[in-house]
């Protein structure tokens, strides 16, 4: 008879980042109890990594901004295979998301007529990105933190979850355990909007912080919903590459909209050398121009270093591939030199980037003002994820919500820089209010006790094996995993390669069912590792049997031996769902017809 | 550098613990926290440590390095001499949870009595608000915060004469600040500072800006500037001293 203390909400969020913390906000306005769980400390979610800023059409800095072009630049970025109802919807709400933010005390950087400023960004055809210098994320949580310890929301920090409980088809709550002293928590709700953001710990080199091990793709995926777009992984072009402890971190894409360069090893502005036929007309094709553009000049193109992520991501591949890289196998990123065009460069470095400034200083000894960096991808995001309805945000499991990177279907094949911070904010409050909705219109749920047992007799598992457990700990199978992916489905794929991922990753599904861990209950987080194993393996399996199954190359799913783009791949989403046996199944499923008034809005933007 | 060096780390709970002493290879560009994690995943995977982000920007990882409050990921070995034990210890000025982890929830209630920002109705045709570059310059100061909590470990008054009942702290008192200087914000904190949140306990010894991982200068311009506020409302001895000729009423 396991211990554990039952709690009761209507609609229970999962996650406290930028999503997370919308969701409950937008539940809490709607006068039902609301229930907010999250992994670490409030406010220490990943947003508090994002730097760059939010994208919305507001035209502070470019009048000829407005929705319809946001649109048609987040469906060109994704590559058509985004659910163009989500893209619709974020760029009209965008521009109000961030005015409610300044509304509850964000202070965004200014405009000399005093609105909020926008900045350039890549794929964005408008400087478009509101910000706070390059800390945009931290201002974001915070507000949101501030703004919500004031509603009324319990929180449960420290606190995960490891399965979802289910009333018939509907979903009806969370087991889960607090990290500080290890007891268990079954949260009953009549909703649930999971936001726990993204995956890159199935990867070793990544952003991403030891949070995303892709909790909520593969809570949904156990408990019966749908996943999409798993094939789609942003590896960031820009990551810190030098010393090895700092490897992954990200260099915000702020650097190059603030006039920073990407050269190889005989400084060539290798950009330049390959322009992608559909962005063309868009992008600058001299260097004077690139920089007039950063500096606000309207009749300017884009720069190359400001294409879609995917693409600088693999033409930095190719740079170091073919022997051009810098020395620890990166690329060089200089923003150093617009001291050839400004009179007070390294000031002006300091106040527009100064975390970068920061950051390179204390952990790599590098002053930006005088020297390049050395960059190189790293991963950063997932585009798939859980299947939702564009508007309501409900997967197909009644009652369970998604939010910000744990759902699919606003970025397509390739987020655009910008577009997540807008997507929590759109997203978050959208989940939160349909699931308020939800939870008022359905009756009560209950919590099958049989399935109590079941969970807490997993999660108790590693413990109880350990002194007997055999083969690798928890850290060396994570590790482990962490490689398989790496070299098997990273930036640049093959058949046969991710193949022998899959193998290794389902063969690892037995080993992490032997894994023991020493130690007790409280704040053990050699534990914690073992029990997010799962998760990470169930998402693994998926982005590889996603991969597999798209042979051509389009955003960010690069295949070496399929490199062109296929247009019979451009109709339909790469679906996994569990099957009744537990195995995973794919399914393709066709994109709806776009109304013929988005339709115009694309061609009008061509 | 040399190619291991001696990590002397506190295991324990809120009832007892001690300094261990873990050999580990260290390499060029190494951080504290990632000698924390070789050991986690090494020697002792149970050695309980809080950290996110990895690059200064979550405030996760406080801890006691060599006896100073810092950012366990930001602090690099070569800012270090190992050639004796390096001590990793909790911040203590709150109680221990396990190792390097401790209970940080008192600073989550003291938010919460703290007023919340109320901006002014909006006044700009298109319904918000226009501000000036300048003015928000200072306040996107305090904003840096990253609730590390290092200048709550380091301040006296909350370390040695456990006053958390009585002082909200240096981070309460930059939040308090932010919020008061905030361009469009038009509700009154003076009196709680002086009454509810203790703003007179701080005597400037600047502690907490020293250890402050993003700078914040926190005595100058956020703890003063409310003292000061203070002093023109109320009688205060230590801010009577500064503005002992001065007093007039707070300024709208
Ligand atoms: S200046 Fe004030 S708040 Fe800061 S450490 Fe000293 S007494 Fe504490
Ligand atoms: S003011 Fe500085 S030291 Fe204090 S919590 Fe904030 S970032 Fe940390
Ligand atoms: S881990 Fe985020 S500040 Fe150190």
């Amino acid at each position: 008879m396991p211990d554990f203390e039952t709690i009761d909400h209507d609609v229970l969020v999962i996650g406290a980042g930028g999503a997370g913390l919308r969701a409950a906000i937008a539940a809490a306005a709607e006068n039902v109890k609301v229930g907010l769980v999250c992994k670490s400390l409030l406010g220490k979610a990943h947003t508090v990594m994002a730097e760059g800023g939010m994208a919305a059409s507001l035209a502070n800095v470019d009048d000829r901004d407005n929705w319809r072009v946001h649109f048609a630049d987040t469906m060109r970025g994704g590559q058509y295979l985004n659910n163009w109802r989500m893209a619709e919807l974020h760029a009209k709400e965008a521009p109000d998301r961030v005015r409610e933010l300044e509304a509850w005390g964000a202070l965004f950087d200014r405009t000399p007529d005093g609105r909020i400023l926008q900045r350039n960004f890549g794929g964005h055809r408008y400087p478009r990105l509101a910000h706070v210098g390059d800390r945009t994320g931290l201002e974001m949580i915070r507000t949101l933190q501030d703004h919500a310890v004031y509603l009324g929301i319990d929180v449960h920090m420290e606190c995960t979850v490891v399965t979802l409980f289910k009333d018939g088809d509907r979903v009806s709550g969370a087991f889960g355990y607090d990290r500080e002293r290890g007891r268990f928590k079954v949260f009953r709700a009549k909703a649930i909007v999971l936001a726990t953001g993204g995956i890159g710990r199935a990867f070793s080199i990544t952003s991403n912080s030891w949070e995303y091990t892709g909790d909520g793709q593969s809570l949904a995926y156990h408990a019966g919903a749908v996943l999409q777009d798993m094939e789609f992984v942003q590896f960031h072009p820009t990551g810190m590459v030098w010393p090895p402890s700092v490897k992954g971190i990200l260099v915000t894409e702020g650097v190059r909209g603030e006039g920073g360069v990407l050269t190889n090893k005989n400084g060539r502005r290798f950009m330049f050398d390959d322009i992608p036929e559909n962005y063309r007309s868009q992008t600058a094709d001299n260097e004077e121009e690139g920089w007039r553009y950063t500096q606000g000049d309207k009749n300017a193109r884009r720069p190359p270093e400001l294409l879609t992520r995917d693409h600088v991501a693999r033409c930095i591949v190719r740079e170091v591939r073919e022997g051009r890289g810098s020395p620890h196998g990166g690329v060089f990123l200089d923003i150093a030199w617009i001291k050839a065009k400004l009179p007070n460069a390294a000031e002006h470095i300091k106040k527009k980037l100064p975390s970068m400034y920061h950051q390179f200083k204390q952990l790599a000894d590098i002053d930006i003002t005088t020297t390049p960096m050395e960059v190189g991808p790293t991963t950063h995001y997932v585009m798939g994820g859980i299947r939702v309805d564009g508007d309501s945000q409900m997967s197909t499991v009644p009652g369970l919500f998604a939010a910000g990177e744990c759902a699919a279907g606003l970025h397509g094949a390739n987020r655009l820089g910008g577009n997540s911070l807008s997507d929590l904010l759109v997203f978050g409050k959208r989940a939160g209010e349909y699931a308020a909705t939800f939870a008022r219109e359905r009756g009560a749920v209950t919590i099958d006790k049989g399935a109590v047992d079941d969970a807490s007799r997993f999660a108790l598992a590693p413990l109880e094996r350990a002194g007997n457990g055999s083969g690798d700990g928890p850290y060396q199978i994570q590790h482990k995993l962490q490689g398989i992916m790496q070299e098997g489905v990273g930036i640049v794929r093959r058949d046969a390669e991710m193949r022998k991922a899959l193998d290794a990753v389902l063969a690892m599904e037995q080993e992490a069912e032997r894994v023991s861990v020493p130690g007790n209950r409280e704040y053990n987080p050699g534990w914690h590792t073992a029990l997010d194993l799962r998760n990470l393996l169930t998402i693994s399996e998926a982005i590889a049997r996603a991969a597999i199954d798209r042979k051509e190359s389009r955003g960010g799913h690069f295949r070496d031996d399929y490199p062109d783009k296929d247009p019979t791949y451009g109709t339909f989403n790469t679906t996994l769902s569990k099957a009744a046996d537990g195995s995973m199944h794919l399914e393709r499923i066709p994109i709806p017809p776009m109304p013929a008034e988005l339709k115009a809005v694309i061609e009008e933007n061509k | 550098m040399s190619t291991s060096a001696t990590f002397r780390v506190w295991r324990g709970d809120e009832t007892k613990g001690e300094l261990v002493d873990y050999k580990t290879p260290v390499s060029e560009g190494m951080v504290v926290l990632d000698a924390i994690h070789q050991i986690q995943a090494e020697q002792a995977n149970d050695l309980a440590v809080r950290w996110n982000c990895k690059a200064g920007k979550c405030g996760s990882c406080s801890a006691e390095i060599n006896g100073k409050p810092k950012l366990m990921c930001m602090t690099r070995l070569s800012e270090l001499p190992l050639d004796k034990p390096v001590t990793v210890e909790p911040m203590r000025s709150f109680k221990p949870i396990r190792d390097l982890v401790t209970d940080v929830s008192w600073n989550f209630r003291v938010k919460k009595e703290i007023k919340p920002f109320k901006p002014r109705t909006p006044d700009a045709p298109d319904g918000t608000w226009r501000m000036a570059q300048s003015d928000v310059d200072r306040v996107q100061e305090f904003r840096k915060c990253i609730e590390c909590f290092l200048c709550q470990d380091v301040c006296h008054v909350l370390r040695d004469h456990k006053k958390h009942e009585e002082f909200i702290g240096p981070r309460f008192l930059v939040y308090a600040a932010a919020l008061e200087m905030h361009p469009l914000d038009v509700e009154d904190r003076v009196a709680d500072l002086k009454r509810e949140h203790g703003i007179g306990y701080c005597n400037i010894t600047k502690c907490c800006t020293k250890v402050c991982p993003e700078s914040i200068t926190i005595t100058d311009n956020a703890i003063i500037p409310l003292k000061e506020r203070v002093v023109d409302e109320f009688y205060d001895p230590l801010g009577k001293l500064v503005k002992i000729f001065s007093r007039r009423k707070k300024d709208a």
